[in-house]
């Protein structure tokens, strides 16, 4: 009980300064001791996650399950792993460039995921962001300048 | 409660001089679960589970003499992909042997050999009098080098009574979209997929080492199958097609997400040598009991297929996924299921945000070789809760059938590797 309370707090802490945040992922690390082993990264904010569940229902729910959890050996799960917890420039580059015949913690799964290019910078921020804080997952969020220049080094 | 079968009774008709079945089977009864494992069935049947193997378990043979081979996804913690189970009391059984070190789907039976697939070989073992494998090391490769990209890569066989073998060889694609499953990409031109997969091919069952250019391309526009066996009143292959999924994911302004997840069927079809299902350019719509253009090549929800493809001969609820078809020849169950085709539907994925279906064994009634009558779902509740189901989150997904050498129908489930056995008790 007392982590969630904590954690509570830290997010609701956190909310106002969760856009400033964003637009400087580096500094996102939370600053308190507390936060830092309850809540481990910044907090986002409740229209973040609105906005980020719509584009999910919209583009990913089909495959990977209302709850995230994906579909055994079809479609991987987005929670508890690196993939979606781990580096952002990595998360990023799934959804803009799609995947395909990876393992996914020691899991091979059948289906191809496609490209989603077509999201706006704001849209796959949003969708990350939503889905690094949902379905058990609590990570920093990510923002659309980050995408945006994810999505620029991307271009070759 | 607990449900005594006798399989004395059972066996003396079928008893062809075989004194060590005789022996080794009369005074073992079959006991159901209290709880029949936990399935719903018609009023006097029972079940059991045979046994937890903790494996993915696939496709399922038994041979004449009880001995039950399983086919494992992947190989186990101890390397094996196959697992080969005996009888011990009550029905139940044991795993005596692992062998095979590949991973699959496929694994039929027939007296003399084993075949058993993976996702692009299909091996062969022979058997002794006695049912079991001489050569569990030293597999002979009767097929090799069939196309496997991960999607649809289940290399399920069946075989005729002449001596050939059928494998299905499902296509690597959704719906043969120049991207694949990218929304609105539209499908590519006279679709190459199907020239290696996307199909049935068939082979000889007793050749070695062969690979596309022995076989003959038995059958094509299928997308996927996993469940296919032959049908010995009409002397015919039966396959069950994993419809197409995604039409509003690809196509949202042309399908909502109520028809995408009702419309594109699970077909059965009877298949002839060359036919034409239809995949990629068509999907059966379920409601309207049509051959429709696929959103891809055309179609807009409302043109039907122009084409010579072939109808489907039963249609089931669109994305149950169909895994395992099974003709049931015994004489333990009554006479209505005689002849009649057992399907185990996998589950859905693909239904999403309407509830998710399936997690159910179905039977189809058939009359002189062909489908006859509504089907209905005859075991129920392998996801353990309406709400577990609805979620897609079941306990169980049934995914292989087999009759055994008595009439009980064996199913397997890869999600957990329980092994069921279902019997009826004769009043």
């Amino acid at each position: 009980m007392k982590q969630i309370i904590i954690v509570v707090c830290a997010l609701t802490l956190f909310s106002q300064s969760a856009v400033a945040q964003q637009k400087t992922p580096p500094k996102a690390k939370p600053t308190t001791k507390k936060a830092a082993t309850a809540a481990k990264p910044a907090a986002v904010s409740a229209a973040t996650l609105t906005a980020g569940k719509a584009v999910y229902t919209q583009n990913c729910l089909t495959c990977h399950m209302a709850d995230g959890g994906g579909v055994e050996r079809m479609n991987p799960p987005l929670n508890g792993t690196t993939w979606v917890l781990g580096d952002k420039t990595r998360l990023v580059k799934v959804v803009l460039n799609g995947l395909e015949g990876e393992d996914i913690d020691g899991e091979s799964y059948a289906s191809v995921m496609p490209a989603f290019e077509a999201l706006t910078d704001k849209q796959i921020a949003d969708v990350l962001t939503y889905v690094r804080n949902s379905f058990g997952n609590k990570a920093s969020g990510i923002s659309a300048a980050e995408v945006k220049t994810i999505r620029a080094s991307n271009k070759k | 409660m607990k449900k005594h079968f006798s399989r004395y009774l059972l066996l003396s008709t079928g008893l062809v001089g075989s004194l060590s079945l005789f022996a080794l089977t009369s005074e073992n009864k079959i006991v159901a679960d209290p709880d029949n494992a936990g399935l719903k069935l018609p009023a006097g049947f029972g079940a059991l589970k045979v046994a937890e193997t903790g494996a993915r378990t696939r496709h399922i043979t038994v041979t004449p003499q009880g001995t039950i081979y399983v086919k494992l996804n992947r190989p186990n913690k101890e390397g094996k992909g196959i697992l080969m189970l005996r009888e011990t009391s009550g029905g139940k059984a044991e795993v005596v042997n692992g062998f095979s070190n590949y991973g699959g789907t496929g694994i039929y039976s027939v007296p003399g050999f084993l075949y058993a697939s993976s996702d692009d070989a299909v091996y062969r073992y022979k058997l002794s009098p006695k049912g079991e494998v001489t050569n569990p090391t030293q597999p002979e490769k009767i097929i090799t080098g069939l196309i496997n990209r991960r999607q649809h890569e289940s290399k399920s066989i069946a075989q005729d009574k002449a001596g050939n073998i059928y494998v299905n060889i499902g296509a690597y694609s959704n719906a043969c979209q120049v991207k694949d499953r990218q929304k609105g990409s539209l499908g590519r031109p006279n679709c190459p997929i199907l020239d290696s997969a996307g199909g049935i091919w068939q082979f000889r069952a007793d050749k070695l080492n062969q690979t596309y250019g022995d076989g003959v391309r038995y059958a094509t526009g299928l997308r996927n199958v996993v469940g296919l066996d032959w049908n010995a009143q009409s002397n015919q292959l039966f396959v069950m097609q994993h419809g197409r999924d995604q039409l509003h994911d690809n196509f949202p302004e042309l399908y909502d997400t109520k028809q995408s997840a009702e419309l594109p069927a699970e077909c059965m079809y009877a298949l002839k040598k060359g036919d034409n299902a239809g995949w990629p350019y068509i999907y059966y719509d379920n409601v309207q009991r049509k051959k429709m253009m696929a959103p891809e090549y055309g179609g807009d929800g409302k043109k039907e297929a122009t084409g010579n493809f072939i109808d489907p001969a039963a249609a089931y609820p669109a994305h149950t996924a169909p895994n395992a078809l099974l003709f049931y020849t015994g004489t333990m169950f009554p006479e209505k299921y005689r002849n009649g085709a057992f399907i185990a539907f996998h589950g859905s994925w693909n239904r999403a945000p309407e509830p998710q279906k399936g997690y159910y064994i179905a039977f189809q009634p058939f009359k002189d070789g062909k489908p006859s009558g509504e089907w209905e779902v005859f075991a129920d509740n392998f996801a353990g809760a309406p709400d577990k189901a609805a979620a897609g989150r079941p306990d169980h997904k049934p995914c292989g059938l087999a009759q055994g050498p008595d009439g009980s129908l064996y199913v397997t489930d890869d999600k957990q590797g329980t092994i069921y056995r279902i019997v009826y008790a004769k009043k």
